[in-house]
């Protein structure tokens, strides 16, 4: 503990400048998610979540009629969310270019209203960027109330210059719970009840 | 040097010695808070160890037979917690403090009271991490590394985890700000940085790294738990967030912090071999050059342990290159710890074996490294029992045989006695045997395609696992036997009492004070010559 007073003032330097670093790593931290994106999109291309492919440019004409690709449809729920989910279909064959309709079918067998979120994957990697879905329940909250089931869309094309050698698509979806969303909708329904319930008893 | 412009103050005196609770709680003596740092880091290496012997209990055949899946999940990833926050990390600091003062010539750490505050976190911490087993939902079962959104599925027991983990960060920052200031500010005159021993110039580089890396876990575990339990959606699927991006974020931290465990182990082990080989260290300036290139290189290298997340061709190769550039730099140190022992006069006490075996079966795991960093054949390897082999050679045969070598080479300078050679040479063999029983038949396993993480297997596999099981239990026995030497040692036992230069062949100013080390040295700064220093090579 014998330290020069030259050393102690040194000490109290060096300590506040790391201490800056150690904020700054602690920021930057948050600074990734901004940058993860920006990364994502502007680097390497990937297309962000839920958007649909804006359609007017697109000459839906040039359908390969020559050519035939399996896409196939798959579900998953997560372990957070007690509903049913599937498609109608589990294939189905297409001609690139070809806009196509699929249903999807969810059904909440809770006794509670929840609101989920579907998120989607395609594979193979290389189909990616030749996928592209001009509606999809995929892009929105889906409310469910206790008991009900839904068809829902997804609508979609793969783009005739889609690789030669892939011959099959999967469109695979998994669906979350959104807690958030479940929340402010359960808030809302209780409110609406009690709405209800206030000028049944006023008629 | 100019030792008059030193003033030395003593603010507690040396005639009255404090009590018990003074000095090991409220102590901020840097060689006392050492000793507490790897005391504790032992209790937890045998914490972290019974939770291994759990492991390797229920994988011992085929089928559910001790615990249940959850639990087995709980221990894999409190295992793997404790090892790495508590055992190893701790241990490197407990080092740290001990011998960095001691090697540069500096009455104490540079800031102990911090020191003293860093220590008393850890206790807390882990104690809040472990009741988390005990509360209901049990402990964190999704894998140390807490990916969403398994993680995030857990019960609230969540919350105590993060804050503990969030404690040891703190812990961990507190520390290395300390060793910075030490190394930077302390050195006794004429130490320039590049006379430095080889130990303090690694924990110098390993301590950037921390004040690096720590706080972006400790950011990317605040946003799990806002997301858990504040509704945001950074890494929430349902809300828009992405999973993949915390696995970025998460091994931003991750792999520089790989190289926090082994960066001090190699500048133990660059310490043992030049003094039980009687020549300086080969390749001085090149060594510290290569510890500054892996701990640049670790930065940029991250997702080597995500390549089947469906990144972009172009990410996958950049990762994949980055990665095997790493191996240069590590071949330079091998290549130099060999050229240490080359023609040396060399001989085998227990820290010199377990430097050389630590040598051998490090560079195993850097050899399976290079075969994960494979792209293509990574495909097959990722989350199979080879990835658990490769990590274990790096930080079982690596870090923790580099931390026994340096517990028993500075064991007689800490106690003052010899330890028992004998009980250290079985420790060693017996050591080095199970470890390659218990993790080399894992490869085997990881390539036939067992799966990590998993109480149960196909009967395939049964017969490597009967023989890693057995291993494991003997290397579990085996570190009892350590325990017993150092409580030995440190009550005199082998009644035979060191000198100052305890080994033959050590150079260093560590050697220049007696043993056992008394409370205060250095307290004006020493003079020393070239000579004295581990290594030759000071041409600047």
């Amino acid at each position: 503990m014998s330290q020069t007073n030259e050393q102690r003032r040194q000490t109290r330097r060096l300590v506040g400048k790391i201490g800056l670093i150690t904020v700054a790593a602690f920021a930057f931290c948050f600074a990734l998610v901004p940058l993860y994106n920006i990364v994502c999109e502007q680097v390497f291309g990937i297309r962000p979540d839920g958007q649909a492919v804006d359609v007017r440019g697109l000459d839906l004409n040039r359908v390969d009629t020559s050519r035939t690709v399996t896409v196939q449809f798959d579900a998953t729920v997560n372990s957070e969310l007690d509903w049913e989910f599937g498609p109608e279909l589990s294939e189905i064959q297409v001609h690139p270019g070809q806009v196509i309709e699929a249903w999807y079918v969810a059904s909440n067998i809770t006794g509670d209203a929840i609101v989920g979120n579907a998120t989607y994957d395609v594979v193979p990697k290389r189909a990616i960027p030749f996928f592209s879905k001009t509606e999809c329940f995929c892009f929105t909250e889906q409310l469910l109330v206790p008991g009900e089931t839904r068809r829902m869309p997804v609508r979609f094309f793969v783009a005739p210059d889609l690789p030669e050698r892939v011959n099959t698509v999967t469109l695979s979806y998994t669906f979350y719970n959104n807690e958030a969303a479940t929340r402010r909708e359960q808030a809302r329904l209780a409110e609406h009840q009690a709405a209800a319930a206030q000028s049944d008893s006023r008629g | 040097m100019a030792t008059d412009t030193a003033t030395t103050v003593h603010d507690d005196g040396h005639e009255h010695a404090p009590s018990f609770i003074d000095r090991w709680f409220f102590g901020t003596n840097h060689k006392d808070i050492g000793t507490l740092y790897l005391l504790f880091s032992l209790a937890m290496f045998l914490i972290g160890g019974a939770m291994a012997m759990i492991i390797r209990a229920e994988l011992f055949m085929p089928g559910m037979q001790i615990v249940n899946p959850e639990f087995f999940n709980q221990m894999t990833t409190m295992h793997a917690l404790v090892m790495i926050f508590g055992a190893v990390m701790p241990a490197f600091v407990g080092l740290a403090n001990w011998m960095l003062p001691l090697m540069i010539g500096a009455p104490d750490m540079a800031l102990p009271r911090l020191n003293n505050l860093s220590f008393w976190i850890l206790p807390f911490a882990f104690l809040i991490m472990l009741s988390t087993l005990f509360m209901e939902g049990g402990g964190p079962a999704g894998g140390w590394t807490l990916y969403p959104p398994l993680s995030l599925q857990q019960g609230n027991s969540m919350a105590f985890v993060i804050f503990a983990i969030h404690m040891m960060g703190l812990s961990s920052i507190m520390g290395a700000i300390n060793i910075i200031a030490t190394v930077l500010n302390m050195r006794a005159p004429g130490m320039d940085l590049l006379k430095m021993p080889i130990f303090p110039w690694t924990w110098l580089i390993t301590a950037f790294l921390l004040i690096g890396v720590m706080p972006v876990l400790a950011g990317a575990i605040t946003m799990l738990l806002t997301d858990k339990f504040f509704l945001t959606s950074f890494f929430n699927a349902a809300g828009g967030g992405d999973p993949v991006m915390y696995q970025h974020i998460f091994w931003f931290f991750g792999h520089p912090e790989v190289y926090i465990m082994i960066l001090p182990a190699f500048g133990v082990v660059s310490e043992i071999i030049p003094t039980f080989s009687r020549k300086p260290l080969f390749g001085y300036q090149a060594m510290v050059y290569a510890t500054a290139s892996i701990a640049f290189l670790s930065f940029i290298v991250w997702a080597h342990h995500m390549f089947t997340v469906g990144m972009p061709l172009g990410g996958e190769l950049f990762f994949m290159y980055a990665t095997m550039l790493i191996a240069v730099p590590t071949g330079v140190k091998v290549f130099n710890w060999v050229s240490t022992m080359w023609q040396g006069s060399l001989t085998f006490e227990t820290p010199m074996l377990f430097a050389i075996g630590f040598v051998v079966m490090f560079t195993i795991g850097g050899f399976s490294g290079l075969m994960l960093a494979i792209v293509p054949a990574d495909y097959q390897y990722h989350d199979t029992y080879f990835v658990v082999a490769h990590f274990h050679y790096v930080l079982v045969t690596g870090s923790v045989f580099a931390l026994m070598a340096g517990a028993y080479y500075w064991l007689p300078k800490w106690t003052g006695y010899m330890y028992n050679e004998t009980l250290g040479k079985w420790h060693f063999w017996l050591s080095t045997i199970f470890v390659n029983l218990l993790f080399f038949p894992q490869h085997f396993l990881g390539l036939a395609g067992m799966p990590r993480r998993i109480p149960d297997y196909n009967i395939a596999f049964s017969d490597f696992n009967m023989i890693s099981s057995i291993g494991g239990f003997g290397f579990g026995l085996a570190q009892l036997l350590f325990v017993y030497v150092v409580w030995s040692c440190a009550r005199g036992r082998s009644g035979i009492k060191v000198g100052d230069r305890v080994w033959e062949g050590a150079r260093g100013l560590e050697w220049t004070v007696p043993s056992p080390a008394p409370h205060h040295t250095f307290t004006t700064p020493p003079k020393f010559d070239d000579r004295d220093l581990a290594h030759g090579d000071v041409s600047h």
